[in-house]
C-alpha cells in the first residue's frame, strides 16, 4: 500500500463535507482494496466525515451514493481495484 | 438584558433576539441553511452556550455546540450513535437527534439527547463526545417499549421530554413517539413505565403498561412532583407519588378537544399550563380546529381551560404547532412563544392574553426556544 504513483485512488467529494475538507473535491489517497479502506482513509484524514456518509453500522447513508469506477457501490467491502477512480454523491430529491 | 429565540426549522435556524421589554426583535439568519434543525436549547448552566441537532438531508446526524450565543458552531467529535451491533444483535443507527436537554445544574456539561429511533444518549463534556445510555438503549424490552416503525411518527420514532429533576440528578424522565413515558431514578440504569390512565385507542387491549404516544412531557420546575402530558390522546396531570395519570383534557370544548402537540408550563405556577390543540379527528390533519388557532390556557391544574387568541388569525389559518415549537421563557409575566408549520413565529409578553406575529415566511418550523442570555 502507498507505494509510489501505481498505489494511488482518486476520490471525488461532494460539496456536502466542504467543511470537512477545506474545500477539496478530490483527494489521492493511498491504495486501499476496500470501500471500507476508503472511508478510513477519508476519516483520519478528515475527522469526523466518515460518520457523515456512513452510519454507525458500516452502512453507506441512504442519500449517499457511491461508483467505484463505472460501478454503483454500497458495500463497504467491494474491491476498489488499483487506478480506479471513486466518486461519492449526494442523491437526494424532494422539497 | 435581552432575550433571544431560536428558531429550529426544516431547512436551518434562525434567531430573534428581543430588547428586555420583549417589545422590539430582530430576525437573524439563516444559520446551517438547508440543514434540518430539530431543537436548539441554551445551556442555563453556562450563558452563551447552545447545542444543535442538525441534520442535512444527504447526511448523517450530528450535534454542534456554541460558546459564543450562536455565532460560531463546533461540531461534536463524536456524535450519538449507537455501538456496532454483535453477530445476529440489533443493527441500529441514529437517523437524528431530536431533542436535547441540559443536565443537572450540578452537573455542568452534562446533556441528554434524544434520538430517532427511539434512544437515549448523554454527554458528560458540553456535547462534544456522547455515550448510548444502555441502560435504556440495551434493555431486553427496549423492542417492545419502542414497537416497530409502523408505530413512529411520519418521520421516524423518537424519544422526546427529556425530563431531570431539579432536585435530584438521578431522576430522568422521558416521552416516545411510540412507546410511553419511562422513568428512571439510578441515573437512566433502570426504566419504569408510567401511563396508567393514559388512554391509547389505537392499541387493542387499552390498558397496557406500555405503547402509548406522548407528544410532549413536563416536569413542572416548580413541583417536580406533578407533570404534565399532552398525549396524542388528550392532556393528562400526574402527581407523584400516584401513579395514575388524571385526563385533565376532558374539560376542553368538545369542538376543539385534546389533541395537541405542545405542552408548555408556567415557570412559578404549578397550576397553571398551556396547549395548542390541534384537529384530531378522521385523517388527523394535524391542523387549528376550524382553522382558527388558539392556545388554551388553565390556572387550576386543569379543571378549567381559558381560549387565548387575541391578535392570531380568526379563520382559514390551517397551522400546526409542533411539540418544541412552543415554549415559555421565565419573565413576569411570562412570554410565550410559537412556530408554526408554515414558518409563521408569534409571541405572547402577556401569558397569552394577546399575540403577535414576530416573523413569516420561515421554512417549516421544528421547535422554538428561549435563551434568556439573549
Amino acid at each position: 500500500m502507498g507505494d509510489g504513483e501505481a498505489g494511488r485512488v482518486r476520490v471525488h467529494l461532494p460539496a456536502l463535507v466542504q467543511d470537512y475538507t477545506g474545500g477539496a473535491r478530490a483527494v489521492e489517497l493511498d491504495a486501499a482494496e476496500t470501500l471500507g479502506a476508503v472511508f478510513d482513509a477519508l476519516e483520519a484524514r478528515f475527522p469526523g466525515v466518515r460518520f457523515r456518509l456512513v452510519d454507525e453500522q458500516r452502512r453507506v447513508r441512504r442519500h449517499v451514493r457511491v461508483w467505484i469506477g463505472e460501478a454503483s457501490a454500497a458495500a463497504l467491502d467491494a474491491p476498489v481495484p488499483a487506478g480506479v477512480e471513486v466518486r461519492i454523491v449526494g442523491a437526494l430529491s424532494g422539497g | 438584558m435581552g432575550i433571544a429565540l431560536w428558531v429550529a426549522t426544516r431547512k436551518g435556524a434562525w434567531t430573534l433576539r428581543g430588547d428586555d421589554a420583549r417589545g422590539a426583535w430582530r430576525l437573524e439568519g439563516p444559520t446551517f441553511l438547508g440543514v434540518t434543525v430539530y431543537h436548539v436549547v441554551a445551556d442555563p448552566r453556562a450563558p452563551g452556550t447552545l447545542l444543535l441537532a442538525a441534520k442535512p438531508g444527504h447526511l448523517g446526524p450530528t450535534v454542534y455546540r456554541s460558546k459564543d450565543g450562536g455565532r460560531t458552531w463546533t461540531e461534536a467529535t463524536t456524535p450519538p450513535a449507537f455501538p456496532p451491533a454483535g453477530e445476529g444483535g440489533r443493527a441500529r443507527a441514529v437517523d437524528h437527534v431530536f431533542w436535547l436537554t441540559p443536565g443537572h445544574a450540578s452537573e455542568p456539561g452534562t446533556w441528554w439527547a434524544g434520538t430517532s429511533p427511539q434512544a437515549l444518549f448523554r454527554s458528560e463534556d458540553g456535547g462534544a463526545t456522547w455515550a448510548s445510555v444502555a441502560g435504556f438503549n440495551d434493555h431486553p424490552d427496549w423492542s417492545k417499549w419502542t414497537g416497530d416503525e409502523k408505530d413512529g411518527t411520519p418521520d421516524g420514532p423518537k424519544l422526546h421530554s427529556i425530563q431531570v429533576d431539579p432536585r435530584d440528578a438521578r431522576h430522568v424522565w422521558v416521552g416516545l413517539s411510540s412507546g410511553g413515558v419511562f422513568e428512571s431514578t439510578d441515573g437512566g440504569a433502570t426504566w419504569t413505565p408510567r401511563n396508567r390512565g393514559i388512554a391509547a385507542d389505537f392499541l387493542p387491549s387499552p390498558d397496557v403498561e406500555y405503547g402509548h404516544d406522548p407528544h410532549c412531557v413536563v416536569v413542572h420546575p416548580a413541583r417536580p412532583d406533578r407533570l404534565y402530558q399532552q398525549n396524542h390522546c388528550g392532556v393528562y396531570r400526574l402527581d407523584r407519588p400516584g401513579d395514575r395519570w388524571v385526563r385533565i383534557g376532558e374539560a376542553m370544548p368538545k369542538d376543539v378537544g385534546d389533541v395537541g402537540f405542545p405542552m408548555v408550563v408556567h415557570p412559578r405556577d404549578p397550576d397553571t399550563c398551556w396547549v395548542f390543540p390541534m384537529d384530531g379527528n378522521v385523517y388527523w390533519p394535524r391542523t387549528s380546529p376550524g382553522g382558527r388557532p388558539a392556545a388554551y390556557r388553565t390556572r387550576d391544574a386543569g379543571a378549567t381551560w381559558t381560549r387565548q387568541d387575541a391578535g392570531l388569525p380568526g379563520e382559514q389559518a390551517w397551522w400546526t404547532v409542533k411539540r418544541q415549537a412552543m415554549t415559555a421563557d421565565a419573565r413576569d409575566p411570562v412570554g410565550l412563544y410559537l412556530g408554526t408549520t408554515n414558518g409563521e413565529v408569534w409571541a405572547s409578553a402577556d401569558e397569552g392574553a394577546t399575540w403577535r406575529e414576530l416573523a413569516r415566511h420561515l421554512p417549516h418550523v421544528y421547535a422554538v426556544s428561549v435563551d434568556e442570555a439573549g
